[in-house]
């Protein structure tokens, strides 16, 4: 009944295909309607040029005096200045008659009582051949101190050779025996000083009459401009080295020496080291002013041991001269010098234009005020100093600070009415017009064996330091107390008195 | 416009007067008498300066504000006048 059987198997095919193929059989069709165009032509019918030109016109063009158009106006600023202009005029005058802060001062720092020795700076050697300090001088910085070996109680010709020694007091592990930089020099150094922007250039002033430039960053060779010895260049000591600001450039300067034969030399860098002589003037006694004493018939040079730029007036300069009386010089003159000798390849001009009433005997030190236009101070063998206005031949103060010499005296760059002088007794002194008009304030025994101090010089950036060389060999940096330190209020307006004292 | 110069002018003929400048909102100096760089330094540092005490003003007491500032120094007296849109600085020599 059961058998095997094989049935074949039923195929079907598949529909969706066909179906999907199917669906998507419609057909649509779009069209958009026809876009309307049109065409149109124009055309100018005439065209015409025309050309023209201005002439450049004969007549002088008139310039109308218009008034300058004022600055911007903005919104609110007159309603705003309308409402505190009255109280601000009514505090401006209550603040004018205000003596409320007479008298009050505050003190922020520290107040330093006393004057006190930082440094004592030596240079061994030198001691040991007995030279002396001729010569101090700040760096720009205020932080290098530079003092000149040289003799200045002989005026013999020597070969014995001397030093410039330079101290960084910044430098940790200074120190006061060992010289960060040591130049020897052939001649005894008189003067130097350092440039008033490069911190590391140094002129100098030879006793042989030379100029010299150093640069104290070439520990190897530190010379780097000579004058050398030609007919340009000074016969005598130099007693003043300084640098004088070029008319044109006002960060350029050039070496100035001044030397008792009667000389003010500017010098120039020239290649190949050598110093050229760029300008200079020359004292000779019949071209001074009221020089009567000196007139003599033949032409004599007239010594000059030191010099001080106004600070008010590039132009200005006052001389001191071995005749005891200083002069108020001018670099703007033309004047030719009528020099004894003619020697100098250029012509020297005769600088100056009025001398003031004499000291008793050389003057050593001239110094300009740095706060006031007219006031500058001398100082000399007569043991004197010398308050002068530069619109008067007398003197308005002459007081006695030593019984021997006087061999400088400086102002102060932060009190207006502050100067220090060093003296043959071997004091430093310091004078302030504020407390007392006749006698220091303060007298600083700088060595102890009475020998003088010759020469000192206050530190601008640091301006508590006072540095001061001595016939010992010994510079010695003073720390000054704080009333010679910072500017007191009113001391312009006293200033402006003493100034104004004029003797008739 | 006339008017603002001449309200500076008679501020500024004041005795004792040295300066007078007159600065926006942002700190920028809009009239002065005084040379460039000084009026710009006066006028950066007092904006900032009166910025910071009407701040610390308002900060006290909320209902309270800046009407006037004066300082006081060993050379000269500064004088602030603010106000919402501008600054009025005058710089006076007290040394009679």
């Amino acid at each position: 009944m059961f058998a095997d059987a094989a049935v074949a198997g039923a195929g079907l095919q598949s529909l969706w295909r066909g179906e999907q193929g199917a669906r998507c059989e419609a057909v649509r069709g779009c069209q958009t309607g026809a876009i309307a165009t049109a065409e149109a032509a124009a055309q100018s019918h005439s065209h015409q040029d025309a050309g023209m030109q201005t002439d450049p016109s004969e007549e002088k063009v008139q310039v109308l005096d218009l008034p300058q158009a004022g600055p911007v106006d903005y919104p609110g600023l007159l309603s705003f200045l309308q409402r505190v202009e009255e109280v601000v005029i009514k505090e401006l005058h209550k603040n004018w008659r205000s003596h409320a802060f007479d008298g009050f001062e505050v003190n922020w720092t520290d107040q330093n009582e006393t004057v006190s020795c930082l440094h004592t700076l030596s240079y061994p050697e030198a001691q040991e051949q007995k030279l002396q300090v001729t010569s101090v001088s700040w760096n720009t910085t205020g932080s290098v101190i530079a003092c000149s070996y040289g003799r200045l109680d002989d005026g013999d010709w020597s070969t014995e050779k001397s030093y410039v020694c330079t101290w960084n007091l910044d430098r940790r592990g200074l120190d006061p025996k060992h010289p960060d930089l040591v130049v020897e020099i052939p001649s005894s150094v008189m003067c130097l000083a350092f440039h008033p922007l490069q911190p590391s250039l140094i002129a100098g002033g030879l006793y042989s009459g030379e100029v010299l430039l150093w640069d104290t960053s070439r520990i190897e060779d530190p010379l780097v401009w000579r004058t050398g010895m030609t007919d340009d260049s000074h016969t005598d000591p130099i007693y003043q080295v300084g640098w004088l600001q070029d008319s044109k450039h006002s960060r350029v300067f050039h070496a100035l020496s001044v030397s008792t034969d009667g000389k003010i030399l500017v010098w120039q860098e020239e290649k190949e080291g050598q110093l050229k002589l760029a300008e200079g003037f020359a004292l000779v006694a019949q071209q001074i002013p009221r020089g009567t004493k000196l007139k003599k018939h033949t032409p004599s040079a007239v010594g000059a041991t030191s010099l001080s730029f106004s600070h008010f007036d590039p132009s200005v300069f006052i001389v001191g001269v071995e005749g005891g009386y200083s002069l108020k010089c001018s670099t703007a003159v033309d004047t030719i010098a009528l020099l004894p000798i003619p020697g100098p390849s250029i012509p020297l001009k005769a600088p100056a234009v009025f001398a003031f009433s004499p000291h008793g005997g050389p003057v050593y030190c001239v110094s300009c005020s740095p706060f006031h236009r007219n006031l500058f101070l001398s100082c000399g063998t007569d043991g004197h100093v010398h308050l002068h206005s530069m619109l008067q031949a007398q003197p308005l103060i002459s007081l006695q600070l030593s019984k021997k010499y006087l061999f400088s005296v400086c102002w102060s760059p932060v009190r207006p009415l502050v100067f220090a002088a060093a003296t043959g007794e071997g004091e430093v002194q310091l004078f302030d017009f504020g407390k007392s008009a006749q006698k220091p304030t303060i007298s600083i025994k700088q060595t102890s064996n009475q020998s003088p101090v010759y020469c000192l010089e206050f530190n601008s950036k640091q301006t508590q330091l006072l540095a001061a060389g001595d016939a010992n060999g010994v510079v010695k940096i003073w720390q000054l107390s704080s009333d010679f330190s910072e500017q007191g209020p009113r001391e312009m307006s006293h200033l402006d008195q003493l100034a104004n004292e004029v003797t008739d | 416009m006339a008017e603002v110069e001449e309200t500076l002018k008679r501020i500024q003929a004041h005795k004792g007067v040295i300066g007078t400048i007159v600065v926006n909102a942002e700190g920028i100096p809009i009239r002065t008498t005084l040379d460039n760089s000084t009026t710009v330094q006066y006028a950066g540092l007092l904006h900032q300066l009166t910025m910071k005490a009407k701040s610390t003003v308002r900060d006290i007491d909320p209902q309270n504000d800046l009407t006037f500032l004066r300082i006081r120094s060993k050379k000269h007296e500064i004088m602030v006048a603010p106000d919402k849109e501008y600054l009025l600085i005058v710089i006076q020599n007290p040394c009679e």
